[in-house]
């Protein structure tokens, strides 16, 4: 999927034409997963817990108004008031609205491509911890061309391969930044 | 003409052989930012920042404003050739810049697009070199209570003057300001809102949310599209550029107009999406014949891109005299100023000349190179548009990784920078903006010391904030824009109350 198909144009006579495909695009009549209106409700009482426990917070630590001013609770705590008002008045206008109701957030083409993308992150990031950056930058870039962008297996190891070169050249050796490394990194020495 | 002065010195310091590669560097990577399908300026300045993290504050600011342009330049193309607007300001330009290119006028458009952007910038750039040290001249005599007067007027116009639902403005604000909040209280030296977690005695910090929000999430919101694509290539030559720029003169009224709208809205947080279009609706209501509009004229090409690119210049403005940003971008910006360990606001004039003036002739300079690398590069980056974003993502994905972690050198960040890409996404899907939760990050802790320091200052009592008639004057202005949509509809409906009176 995702690959770049380059036609040589034909159509207007004096210009090239670039056309790139995406063969494997989320169709339009894909099944809505859920409603834009239930991902409001979800979202809004999340922030209304996390008022309330923060704000708990902010009340255990001193919310009132000392002799020379808030405490350190205080303008937090009645941040929280206001997150927690904005949110239910939120809840409230997405309960009463008409309009619009079953308006798609996500349709299940469209997850599944932002799966794609957001599971192999997450691997990735929990590879970071014992391989280091450099390493899991590789498996990244690589595997995500070949499994995902369907990219031949030589030309994504050979992109990939130099893209964590240039990363490593630049972050480790030119200018000195200090980077998760691992095991493979250890052996030559860095 | 003290001005000039500093800007020579200015020049003077940009002009090393490091500072210009540098330069040239953003500006390239730049374009390719802007060219990708959905990342614009605030996605490319927060994915491409940890590479200025070693170099000095002047260095590392020029290469990161040279990123800003070159993105801003690199969107046009997008617009004009494919019809897809990298950025929401760019949707002005594709009414006439697409049909243009389907024309086989697309060289014009292009060119059209890059030197109004240029004038645009230019514009602002010019407002910036004479106004803003006045500006911060005359802001150093604020104290604690002005400054929050000032803080506390950016809060309250972007929840009045914003577009958006106003429960969810004051959401993604409240949320950011509660976020900046966590961690060490700077003034008592408390502990709040850490459970008792050890990372979070740090508190959130504002990049590493910025690369999750602009970074991260962007990448997945560009997977939901379809990501195919058909366009035109284009070579500029010069014979046209030429021909573009002799009709120049008879569009200065368009020109003139879009730049005073880009400057206005772009110092106040309307922001460069309201400028293109109203750059655009204005140029039409006064043309002559309004309805060629939208069918390919060079006009509406010129109109709302000089007003995009001067509103993206001028929120620089309020950044660098003030230490308030008036865009994402600016917020950015200011908060790789704090990693650098410069402090924003008036006195940057005048402790840190070197890197102001550096910067603002960056600005100049950065333009006129810009303005050529586009004008002879178009066929090159049009082109990049071929390569699979299969590839692309993956390695923007790594740049993010790699940034968050610089900041602290903290695993931590990088989990909260892949929280921040799923916030983000939600976020943006139902509608919560993300400007006004960047900009209360970045702006909460100094927000709140300057309150609770000029409440210290006045014993409790706030009536500090009416205190004298310039913060008081910035207070009630504070509070009118907060309450303006209530404001107008009062003054609507009198007005709908009178009509049928008069006649």
């Amino acid at each position: 999927m995702l690959r770049a198909l380059y036609v040589n144009g034909t159509m207007p006579p004096s210009e090239t034409e670039i056309v790139v495909e995406d063969p494997t695009a989320p169709s339009d009549n894909s099944p809505a997963v859920t409603t834009r209106r239930t991902v409001e409700v979800v979202v809004y009482l999340v922030l209304i817990g996390l008022a309330l426990l923060l704000g708990f917070d902010n009340w255990r630590s001193g919310m009132g108004w000392a002799k020379d001013g808030p405490q350190s609770g205080y303008l937090p705590f009645y941040l929280c008031v206001i997150l927690a008002g904005a949110s239910l008045f939120g809840l409230g206008v997405a309960f009463l609205r008409r309009t619009d109701v079953a308006r798609t957030f996500v349709t299940r083409d469209q997850l599944r491509r932002v799966m794609q993308v957001f599971v192999p992150t997450f691997l990735f990031v929990l590879l970071v911890q014992w391989l280091g950056i450099y390493v899991a930058s590789f498996l990244l870039v690589a595997g995500f061309m070949r499994l995902i962008g369907r990219i031949a297996w030589w030309k994504s190891l050979v992109t990939s391969f130099l893209f964590t070169l240039i990363m490593f050249l630049t972050f480790e050796v030119a200018f000195d930044v200090i980077m998760p490394k691992g095991p493979i990194e250890a052996v030559f020495g860095f | 003409m003290e001005a000039l002065t500093l800007l020579l010195h200015g020049f003077a310091v940009l002009l090393t052989w490091k500072t210009l590669a540098l330069m040239l560097v953003g500006l390239l990577l730049g374009i390719f930012v802007g060219v990708l399908p959905g990342l614009g300026g605030p996605n490319g300045v927060a994915i491409l920042l940890p590479l200025t993290f070693t170099m000095d504050p002047t260095s590392a600011i020029v290469m990161l404003s040279c990123i800003y342009w070159g993105a801003l330049f690199g969107g046009a193309i997008t617009s004009i050739l494919f019809n897809i607007p990298g950025e929401a300001w760019s949707v002005a330009t594709t009414f006439d810049g697409y049909p243009m290119a389907q024309q086989g006028k697309a060289a014009e458009a292009l060119t059209a697009a890059f030197t109004s952007s240029f004038i645009g910038s230019l514009v602002a750039v010019l407002l910036i070199t004479f106004l803003a040290p006045r500006i911060a001249s005359f802001a150093l005599r604020f104290g604690p209570p002005e400054f929050f007067a000032v803080y506390l007027l950016t809060f309250c116009s972007f929840v009045g003057l914003g577009r958006e639902d106003k429960h969810k403005t004051i959401i993604s604000m409240a949320f950011g300001l509660l976020l900046a909040a966590i961690g060490m209280d700077t003034v008592s030296g408390q502990l709040r809102m850490t459970f008792g977690f050890d990372p979070l005695l740090r508190g959130v910090n504002f990049l590493v949310a910025v690369i999750g929000l602009f970074g991260i999430s962007e990448i997945l919101l560009t997977m939901e599209e379809r990501l195919a694509l058909r366009g035109h290539a284009a070579a500029i030559s010069l014979r046209v550029v030429l021909k573009v720029w002799r009709e120049l003169p008879r569009y200065w009224v368009t020109l003139l107009r879009s730049s005073a709208i880009g400057c206005w809205l772009g110092i106040t947080p309307g922001g460069a999406i309201a400028a293109s279009f109203m750059g655009y609706n204005l140029a039409k209501r006064f043309a002559r014949d309004p309805s060629s509009f939208g069918k390919g004229r060079i006009e509406g090409v010129f109109a709302p891109e000089t007003a995009a690119h001067a509103s993206g210049t001028a929120a620089l403005l309020p950044m660098l005299a003030l230490g308030i940003p008036g865009s994402g971008t600016a917020a950015i910006l200011l908060g790789g100023l704090m990693v650098w360990g410069l402090n924003p606001g008036p006195l940057l004039f005048v402790e840190h000349k070197d890197f102001v003036w550096g910067l603002i002739a960056s600005m100049y300079l950065g333009n006129v190179v810009g303005l050529v690398i586009v004008l002879t590069t178009v066929p090159i980056f049009a082109s990049i548009l071929r390569i699979p974003f299969a590839a692309v993502a993956p390695m923007i994905v790594v740049s993010c990784a790699i940034g968050a972690y610089a900041i602290q050198n903290a695993m931590f960040d990088v989990w909260l920078m892949l929280l921040f890409g799923v916030v983000g996404y939600v976020f943006k899907k139902i509608g919560i903006p993300l400007a006004p939760f960047t900009l209360a990050l970045v702006l909460g802790n100094r927000s709140e010391d300057a309150f609770r320091l000029s409440m210290i200052g006045a014993g409790g009592d706030l009536r500090v904030f009416w205190s004298n008639g310039l913060v008081g004057s910035i207070t009630t202005l504070a509070f009118i824009l907060l309450l303006w949509p209530l404001i107008g509809r009062i003054f609507e409906s009198a007005g709908r109350f009178l009509r049928p009176a008069k006649t």
